[in-house]
């Protein structure tokens, strides 16, 4: 056998790739369910990530008060202690994006389906006053409280010229998907407390070696992101094949409106379907904090744009096409970082991807939430 | 028919609305400078690095301070372009300084990626810089007679770095850099000046989280030292990555991570890392040292700050002499020979400062702590 790094260093390669492989997994979950519902690209999902960093953030730093340091060192918890710590966390990481992610889809996308206009006109509005009177005025609360006053009759206005149920075209979602994540991001960058820099998480986990194989240490924490990751997958597929909601989120993939003829209800499923993206990527947001300990508000820009690759990948609309990208494009990077030098990493991850498209242009496992066997 | 007639009105009411914004913004355009002149600030004050811009900007503002205070009938402005470092916004940005016709220098641009993207619209527009921060040894070689550095380039530090890691007995050197003007061009200068010593690691993306890769290559590599060049936050990650992978190579790097922020982000992984800088040490002047602790609450300056206090005294000693055009400061600037705080500001025709010190710092006890000049 040649004396190639890549060889000398498969197995490690192969550990953090998985590791990182998972998380791009379970983030291009929320791509793919969003894509299979509504053939809607969501790219604001990766901001639905970043919002989860800071729920995990917030979570160990916040409510349960644990400081970056204890004398020097990590404040490390064992035993019950850090099980009970990191279920926590991950459990406000989830309700962060889960609860952002329902939020996205009441706010940016669900006006332009054509049965939200009201909501719409009036955060329209208020956004249309406030431009307005930064013209005159330029002292926020002055400007917030003239954009209220004049919220009411201009949303009239609107409602009276932009009738109600008309669907905007296909192209205004993609805009709009585009414009709340730069706005969500932004909003971080700007009113977080440390604004752009980067943030530590505390890190409770001890990154000891778990086990060793083939020469390798795998350390417990990407043991736990590659184990955690698969264990959530499993939980959204059974929830998609064997729940009622699940049975609603396949039949409004299939086919809208005939789903809505037989009495499912259409916007109900759309949350939901918003709301399993956001829980999935408040796991990979734990789950990444716990490996990487900090955060920023542009973190989800690099890791959304891998995530939808792997979804792409994969076969977007389709759950195990996730699973398989993710992991796939984590390999993939590692290894050909290795052949080639880490400034090739991208690069490499784009070219599988073309060449991929070019044999297999649904993806290696093609598009199928929609399809009756899932 | 009728109802897009009236969609048409409506944009085109919106259209005129933002026109007016645009219009009322744009005051900036005229000639002469009406009110008080400005000394600008232009580098990163937010973003991946904008720690370092802080420190600079803490340095300007107290030499202006200190000028206001001394001189009531001459006040003069602090202006502050926020470049978050990124040489794709700061072009722009450039186009308002030139524009502002009461900005009369420029303390900056702190990064040498934004200069490379900038400095030439500098040149053009006749608007005299002093950076305090900007290493890269490129900068001085593109005949900008606007260009002064306060301080030595990385030609000074590349090779200072080296010898200080060839001092400690390092005999395998992994060497990466994030990609950026600044960080590539002093990992290579490190590289050259360690010769068969150094072991290429390539480049990260200061961006990414995960460096797994490099890692795994400084690893397999069996290096002693790994030197970065990059700025604090991807150095953080760096270091903190590289212990947590039971990697225990002796960590350098250069000016770039020489801030708390580095400190922050390695955590405890940051302890015994080895930095160099070609800025003075904060204890070198005691009166300078004093006089900012004084304006900032006791705090200590940081990274840059006693170099951006000298440009800024460059230029208010132009403005005190009398010089009001930017010509006039420039010739004032590029005759200048006087004792800063930090070394003699004197600069040749490329723009270079004299003296080359460089000053190695030790990350201990989580504080930076100066060890002294190398060699």
């Amino acid at each position: 056998m040649p004396d190639w790094l890549i060889i000398r260093t498969f197995w490690e390669l192969t550990v953090t790739g998985l590791a990182l492989g998972s998380i791009y997994a379970l983030v291009a979950l929320g791509y793919t369910l969003v894509y299979g519902v509504l053939r809607l690209i969501n790219f604001a999902h990766s901001e639905i990530f970043m919002v989860g960093t800071f729920g995990a953030l917030l979570a160990s730093s916040q409510f349960l008060s644990i400081p970056l340091l204890e004398d020097g060192n990590y404040p490390y918890r064992t035993g019950m202690t850090l099980i009970i710590f990191l279920v926590f966390i991950m459990l406000i990481a989830m309700l962060f994006s889960g609860i952002g992610a329902v939020v996205l889809e009441r706010v940016a996308y669900r006006p332009l389906r054509g049965n939200g206009d009201a909501f719409g006109a009036v955060v329209l509005a208020f956004l249309t006053a406030f431009i307005v009177s930064l013209v005159f005025v330029d002292q926020a609360k002055i400007n917030v409280i003239i954009a209220l006053l004049a919220t009411t009759p201009i949303s009239y206005a609107y409602l009276r010229f932009f009738k109600q149920g008309r669907k905007a075209p296909r192209l205004a979602f993609l805009i709009s998907a585009i414009g709340a994540s730069t706005a969500i991001s932004e909003a971080v960058g700007v009113w977080s407390k440390h604004g752009r820099d980067q943030y530590q998480t505390p890190r409770l986990l001890e990154k000891k070696t778990l086990f060793t194989m083939f020469g390798t240490d795998v350390r417990i924490d990407y043991a736990i992101v590659i184990v955690g990751a698969l264990l959530m997958m499993i939980a959204l597929t059974l929830f998609v094949n064997k729940t009622r909601l699940g049975r609603g989120v396949r039949a409004v993939a299939q086919d809208a409106e005939t789903s809505r003829i037989l009495g499912v209800n259409v916007d109900l499923i759309i949350i939901v379907t918003f709301a399993l993206g956001g829980v999935m990527a408040g796991g990979a947001a734990m789950l990444f904090t716990l490996v990487y300990d900090q955060t920023r508000f542009n973190i989800g820009f690099i890791l959304g744009v891998k995530s939808f690759t792997a979804a792409v990948l994969g076969g977007i609309g389709n759950l195990k096409g996730a699973l398989l990208g993710g992991l796939l494009l984590g390999l993939v990077e590692n290894y050909g970082s290795a052949i080639f030098g880490g400034q090739w990493k991208d690069v490499i991850a784009f070219v599988v991807l073309l060449v991929v498209l070019m044999f297999r242009p649904t993806g290696l496992l093609g598009e199928s939430l929609g399809k009756a066997r899932v | 028919m009728k109802k897009s007639v009236l969609r048409v009105g409506a944009s085109m009411l919106v259209l005129s609305l933002v026109g007016v914004a645009c219009g009322g913004s744009d005051d900036s355009s005229a000639d002469a400078c009406e009110g008080n002149s400005k000394i600008a600030f232009f580098g990163a004050l937010t973003g991946e690095a904008g720690n370092l811009g802080i420190n600079i900007k803490k340095g300007l503002d107290l030499a202006v301070a200190q000028h206001n205070e001394a001189n009531p009938d001459a006040q003069i402005d602090v202006e502050a372009y926020d470049s978050q470092g990124d040489p794709d916004q700061a072009p722009a940005l450039a186009d308002k300084a030139i524009a502002d016709a009461c900005v009369k220098g420029i303390v900056g641009p702190a990064f040498s990626g934004e200069s490379a993207a900038v400095n030439a619209k500098f040149q053009e527009a006749g608007l005299p810089l002093i950076t305090p921060s900007a290493t890269n040894p490129d900068l001085s070689k593109n005949g900008w007679d606007v260009f002064h550095r306060a301080l030595a380039g990385d030609d000074k530090q590349g090779p200072g770095a080296a010898a200080r890691i060839v001092a400690d007995g390092k005999t395998k050197v992994g060497v990466v850099d994030d990609n950026s003007e600044y960080g590539k061009g002093l990992a290579d200068i490190v590289q050259t000046s360690l010769g068969d010593k150094a072991v290429e690691l390539n480049s990260l993306d200061p961006e990414a989280s995960d460096y797994s890769a490099v890692i795994t290559a400084a690893k397999d590599a069996g290096v002693d030292a790994v030197f970065f060049g990059g700025y604090y936050a991807a150095a953080g990650k760096l270091a903190k990555q590289m212990a947590d992978a039971g990697v225990t190579a002796q960590f350098y790097s250069g000016d770039g991570t020489l801030d708390v922020g580095f400190i922050e982000a390695a955590g405890p992984a940051a302890e015994g890392a080895i930095l160099t800088c070609t800025c003075a040490p904060k204890d070198s002047n005691p009166e300078f040292l004093k006089a900012f602790q004084d304006a900032n609450k006791g705090e200590d300056p940081a990274t840059y700050a006693a170099e951006a206090y000298d440009a800024a005294s460059v230029f208010l000693a132009a403005i005190k002499d009398g010089k009001t055009s930017r010509g006039d400061i420039l010739s004032f600037i590029n005759s200048y020979d006087a004792a800063g705080v930090t070394k003699q500001l004197n600069w040749d025709e490329a723009g270079e400062v004299t003296g080359s010190a460089v000053y190695a710092y030790e990350i201990k006890d989580g504080a930076i702590k100066g060890l002294g000049l190398i060699k």
